[in-house]
């Protein structure tokens, strides 16, 4: 009878019975390797195997030869027998890729040192100072981390243009301000709810002020939720798309997204070569970026959802 | 506080005024428009392309977000599980997410290659077709192909913050429920979709708004062709206001966003709430 039963959820019975938490082994050993193998490692290999086929192909892509690339019949396509990084080669030495590169570093770092400063100040001033809509404020601090900027390019464009900022990098490093802001000050908050009200109270019975307690006491201990914005800001910037396309129009001040996808494209002919080792090298800084700070990046995410 | 509600009041809360008020007037590029009432809104009630966009945008939303939700929880449950090598299979699902947009749609652009798609290589090596597909060349096969896309960068979000509310779930609930003869499926329905429903609602309202306000990908994909059939609001307010330089009525689409977007908010707020009311839990 029990195994009738159990024969009949087995498949969602082996996936949900895992749903436990880290430490513990909870009730997993009461299955057996085979089913194991078809109701979690098949699946999960399918999506995993979707994830990052597209990475793989992106890699492939910029180092096969040009001939390679465009003839499917004699090799297989799922391999390279001659890589060359010469895709790599006339991005550095033949175009403006290390200028763009160094535009995109230059508007990130900058925004998100912007928006931090600015939102350590807020949310500080949301979470412990004390006046009248204090909570108010963090609502519509949330608001504001709901708006898209699909919604905001245009009417930016016109203030960016009466305040002369057209096409050059401040018209970035202040309009990024406007995503990274509210989502860090919520980060922000939530990490400085935890830091113990006594430990203030202390600071202020020695005598220090708001701005001490700050620099001295709130911020050495808010560290990890400062790099977690910090990384996870410089992320979202190096990703913005639709304000950089609006807002430059001469090729050297293109930040990479944008420049990739307007300056490597000759009429009908796609150099997929380059487009691909642009496309790589792109992404490249933020990948080791993710590889050292894996967990920054989920408390990041997870945190500002949990909030 | 001041720096910040500085910035936020001068690049956003003006901005969005601002677009509101642009929607209203015939602004070009180059010169401030006059106000004109409805005229904007009148003109896209009968433009054609204006409701394909919107079409297009809501198929876009429900079918991304739909399938995103139900993959991303699968994968969370699966990744809840004990697997060797857990923490580095977590770090790389989230990889997708990581890379910026526009480089993995590009990636894509050249998988839904029309003559060199890798996938039309194979499915022919296999037997399965005769002919190259055609990704994006044709309306329906477009539209499935940016919301596959879309959809393959979406669910590494979905699924590891649906996993980290699945790692709050204590394993003691479900040996308690199974002892109490529960099924795999009531265990899921009973314990872990209630006790996960406050984060769902918070990341499906990220996913959707985020998914309806799509630019990006369907800008490098296809620029919205096939004759217009995967624009986006976005991406037709775009090129109404910047390309072709009507101001006016690229401000009007993408105001006609922001009801929409308020319907997303309240729906899930709404949801929250009565969750909150239903355990009794204070809100905080």
């Amino acid at each position: 009878m029990t195994d009738a039963l159990a024969a009949k959820a087995a498949d969602p019975r082996s996936v949900l019975t895992g749903s436990i938490a880290d430490h513990s082994e909870g009730m997993s050993y009461l299955e057996t390797l085979p089913r194991r193998l078809v109701t979690v490692y098949l699946p999960l290999s399918i999506i995993m195997l979707v994830l990052l086929f597209p990475f793989y192909w992106m890699l492939l892509t910029s180092i096969k030869p040009d001939d390679q690339l465009l003839e499917m019949d004699k090799v297989s396509p799922f391999w390279t027998t001659a890589p060359t990084l010469k895709h790599f080669y006339n991005l550095l030495f033949e175009t403006n890729y290390p200028l763009w590169l160094w535009n995109t570093m230059f508007v990130a770092v900058s925004a998100t040192i912007v928006s931090i400063i600015a939102s350590v100040l807020a949310a500080y001033a949301i979470v412990r100072l004390r006046y009248r809509g204090a909570a108010w404020v963090g609502g519509a601090i949330f608001l504001a981390y709901l708006i898209p900027p699909s919604i905001l390019f245009i009417p930016l464009s016109t203030v960016v243009f009466q305040y002369g900022l057209f096409d050059t990098p401040f018209a970035l490093i202040l309009t990024y301000p406007t995503i990274l802001i509210p989502f860090s000050t919520w980060l922000l908050m939530g990490y400085f709810k935890t830091i113990p009200f006594e430990l203030e109270e202390c600071a202020l019975i020695d005598g220090a002020n708001r701005w001490q307690i700050l620099t001295r006491i709130v911020l050495p201990l808010a560290v990890p939720g400062l790099i977690s914005a910090f990384i996870f800001c410089f992320t979202l910037c190096w990703n913005e798309f639709i304000y950089a396309l609006t807002f430059l129009s001469t090729t050297s001040h293109k930040t990479v997204p944008v420049a990739i996808v307007n300056e490597f494209v000759d009429g009908d002919i796609y150099r997929w070569g380059s487009l691909m080792a642009g496309a790589v090298a792109g992404s490249l800084p933020l990948v080791i970026l993710y590889a050292f700070f894996v967990e920054h990046y989920v408390a990041a995410m997870t945190g500002a959802v949990k909030e | 506080m001041l720096p910040a509600a500085a910035i936020l009041i001068l690049f956003l809360a003006y901005p969005l005024g601002l677009g509101v008020w642009l929607s209203f007037t015939d602004a070009r590029i180059g010169r401030s428009g006059i106000f004109v009432g409805l005229e904007n809104y009148v003109w896209l009630w009968g433009d054609n392309v204006f409701w394909l966009s919107v079409f297009n945008t809501l198929l876009y939303t429900t079918v991304a977000s739909t399938i995103k939700f139900a993959v991303g929880l699968y994968l969370a449950l699966l990744l809840n599980e004990n697997l060797p090598f857990k923490a580095i299979l977590r770090a790389v699902v989230l990889i997708p997410f990581i890379v910026p947009t526009v480089l993995s749609a590009i990636a894509f652009w050249w998988i839904y290659d029309a003559q060199f798609s890798i996938v039309s290589w194979s499915l022919r090596h296999l037997g399965l077709i005769h002919e190259n597909i055609n990704f994006l060349g044709d309306v329906w096969n477009a539209r499935w192909s940016v919301i596959f896309a879309n959809i393959w960068r979406g669910v590494p979000f979905v699924a590891i913050t649906l996993l980290a509310g699945l790692q709050t779930v204590s394993p003691s609930l479900y040996e308690a429920a199974t002892i109490d003869g529960a099924s795999a499926w009531q265990r899921f329905r009973y314990i872990t979709y209630p006790l996960l429903t406050p984060i769902i609602a918070v990341v499906m309202t990220f996913s959707v708004l985020f998914t309806f306000t799509d630019f990006q990908l369907i800008w490098v994909l296809t620029r919205g062709g096939p004759v217009n059939a995967t624009h986006l609001m976005a991406t037709l307010s775009y090129q109404r206001a910047i390309l072709s330089g009507y101001l006016g009525e690229g401000s009007a689409i993408a105001t006609a966003m922001i009801p929409f977007l308020l319907a997303a908010i309240l729906i899930s707020w709404f949801g929250l709430q009565r969750r909150k009311w239903q355990q009794g839990e204070n809100n905080d």
